[in-house]
């Protein structure tokens, strides 16, 4: 599922196809046309949503936590119990 | 008159017999095939917080490593509880501080699975160690 915007330097500016409506909204229009022509040297946007859904892995962080709250009284653990360690 | 102080002598000795007693514990050496063991890098800590063999496997190395993993798990199983932590993040914990305490010469397992042997510096760590 993807959506293609083109622009080329060809096609005609909204501001020459609809002079009335830039009139009332010239300040939202102004970045909306800049952002189009900077798009525009590239030559395409593409907006493609992935096709997997996204998965935020927590494992990780969760187990780091929990080390790191169980650190010192593991050390104490190693330290106190030479014979095993 | 002799006879009380031979009791007193025998009662001190007792007393002092059981301070010996309850302080041995906390001051347990390991096994002497344990620290052999150890010290000719033939067994090694693993990132789990378990023992285990480096190289070529005997029935007496893995003996020496099975009876001390059990007395981990014990006390990794105890421990954990007190902590309201999982066994395995408990003996990932203790693995992480296991191979830190070893000493230069002894065998540890790097994150990657391999054995190295700890030099003067300081040992290759899993990512998530403190």
């Amino acid at each position: 599922m993807s959506k293609r915007y083109e622009w080329t330097a060809a096609s005609p500016s909204p501001r020459s196809v609809r002079p009335e409506l830039v009139e009332g909204r010239r300040t939202l229009r102004a970045p909306v046309a800049a952002a189009l022509l900077a798009a525009a040297a590239s030559s395409c946007v593409t907006v493609e949503a992935p096709d997997k859904p996204i998965v935020i892995e927590l494992n990780v962080n969760i187990r780091q936590e929990v080390i790191y709250r169980l650190a010192a009284d593991a050390k104490n653990t190693v330290e106190e119990n030479e014979d095993i360690f | 008159m002799l006879k009380t102080r031979t009791r007193l002598i025998a009662a001190a000795l007792v007393v002092a017999g059981g301070a010996i007693a309850l302080a041995t514990p906390a001051l347990a050496q390991r096994d002497p095939a344990y620290a052999a063991a150890r010290a000719a890098g033939q067994v090694g800590e693993k990132i789990d917080g378990y023992l285990g063999v480096v190289g070529a496997s005997t029935p007496a190395l893995q003996a020496i490593v099975n009876d001390i993993n059990i007395k981990r798990r014990a006390l990794y199983a105890q421990k954990a509880q007190a902590a309201n932590a999982t066994l395995d993040e408990y003996a990932l914990t203790a693995g992480c501080q296991a191979i830190l305490a070893t000493k230069p010469g002894e065998k540890y397992q790097a994150p990657d699975g391999s054995w190295q042997t700890r030099g003067s510096g300081p040992p290759q760590r899993d990512a998530r160690c403190p």
